[in-house]
């Protein structure tokens, strides 16, 4: 192809018709918790990976329901299972289960 | 005792305001536009947040109405003058005196129409609440134009209210929980069916609600927070719709089904001309005005003229009623009753 000296941006578009859920599905079976969240942000502001990176539950869990699941895989790395964002959680989800479904899930699908 | 109150409304509130009066020994007249007394109420099927039967409340209230209520169907009050403490309400039926005036004249939907860019009266399968209500009521589910069950629903929140540009600032308080309400509705009758609430914030008020919020979240409904800037028909007849992700800052589009429109309460017609008949004026929203928001929620700048339930801002069933139960009271005390 020629080179025009320009490329093409992808869309940051969010298209909920070719979203997978496949990760989200699976994950909100083995815990339901998982569709609970209030986008309270609780989570984000105890996480200890939050100090030292850019991870967040709320965003991360939030992302996976919009179906970018292979980023979000990598993303669950970042979680040291501290399990603070659990305690402080409102709705009472076990957030920390729900890392370790995600990682799971990883590992089963060989992602 | 001999004493008339004129009550201006036959929906929830005026049926328990005159109710309540009947008990405190006051004759009433009780005008209701319609043919049926039982207002907006009467048009719904269940009722947030336990899924009561709407007809249910309507009729226990109007059952409780003795033989001091005099019911006129049908009859469109035009205005009220007073003369020396006494009300004439000239009607579409005869002419009558009051000793004191309730306006119970309630909400009307917001007319979806004005949100052009959602598609309303446009897009056969862009409908609203009530439209779904009425659904829910002949066949106890939603269904597209064609009669075909949806695979998707999107319930838009904040249709006609918090919203300037169309004339309506102010929140309608109850159309979140009636969205709520009725995605669990649709999960229920559609297990199948993916259901996304797109919603600004969800102000789950009363008693009961945000539990609700939680069952809807339980049964899987799909929460998106964002307003939707347009509704577009795709060639099949299914909705193509636009909002922020605004929780992780990305446009988001989605292609339904099915979109309800969850319509707000806007000012009877009827409200703000009965006011000024008897000088008075509405509020910044062009609800009635009252003497004040904390103590005087029923009472207006004009002595002997009472306001109770939605006809002064949007208000629930449970706040109607306690509101027409107190109104009357305050008309006992006006009387000389206390």
């Amino acid at each position: 192809m020629a080179d025009f000296g320009y490329s093409l941006v992808k869309s940051g578009k969010t298209d909920l018709d070719t979203a997978g859920n496949a990760l989200a599905r699976s994950v909100s079976e083995a815990e339901p918790g998982f569709n609970l969240c209030i986008a309270c942000g609780c989570c984000v502001a105890t996480c200890s990976a939050g100090r030292f990176t850019n991870f967040g539950f709320r965003e991360l869990i939030h992302r996976i329901k919009r179906g970018e699941e292979k980023l979000m895989i990598a993303e669950a790395e970042k979680c040291m299972l501290c399990g603070k964002c659990t305690l402080v959680c409102p709705r009472n989800i076990n957030t920390r289960n729900i890392v370790l479904l995600i990682r799971k899930h990883a590992i089963i699908k060989g992602l | 005792m001999d004493k008339t109150v004129a009550v201006v409304g036959g929906g929830v509130a005026g049926l328990a305001a005159a109710a309540a009066l009947n008990q405190l020994g006051y004759r009433v007249l009780l005008y209701e536009k319609e043919a049926f007394t039982g207002g907006n109420v009467r048009n719904w099927d269940r009722l947030f947040p336990k899924a009561r039967n709407a007809r249910e409340v309507v009729d226990e209230l109007a059952s409780s109405l003795t033989g001091l209520t005099e019911i006129a169907t049908g009859t469109f009050v035009n205005s009220v003058k007073s003369t020396d403490g006494l009300f004439e309400i000239e009607s579409s039926g005869r002419p009558a005196y009051a000793d004191a005036v309730l306006l119970t004249t309630g909400f009307e939907l917001f007319d979806a129409r004005k949100k052009e860019e959602y598609g309303y009266g446009i897009f056969e399968n862009v409908i609203t609440s009530a439209d779904l209500e009425k659904m829910f009521a002949s066949s106890g589910k939603p269904l597209m134009a064609d009669g075909s069950e949806p695979k998707k629903v999107a319930f838009i929140h904040c249709v006609g209210s918090r919203d300037e540009k169309v004339n309506k600032p102010y929140c309608s308080k109850v159309c979140c929980v009636t969205a709520v309400k009725q995605a669990v509705e649709v999960r229920e009758a559609l297990p199948e069916c993916e259901v996304y609430n797109f919603y600004m914030d969800l102000r789950m008020f009363g008693t009961g609600y945000e539990q609700l919020y939680k069952e809807a979240q339980v049964k899987g409904v799909n929460f998106i927070r964002g307003r939707l800037s347009e509704a577009n028909e795709t060639r099949t007849h299914q909705v193509m719709i636009k909002a922020e992700d605004t929780l992780v800052s990305r446009p988001l589009q989605i292609t339904v089904d099915l979109v309800v429109l969850m319509v707000g309460m806007s000012p009877a017609g009827s409200t703000m001309t009965i006011l000024k008949s008897l000088g008075l004026l509405g509020n910044e929203d062009g609800f009635a005005g009252i003497a004040n928001a904390h103590t005087g929620s029923t009472l207006t700048l004009k002595k002997g003229v009472f306001v109770a339930g939605a006809c002064s801002g949007p208000a629930n069933i449970t706040d109607s009623v306690n509101e027409a139960r107190a109104a009357a009271l305050r008309i006992h005390q006006y009387l000389g009753g206390v």
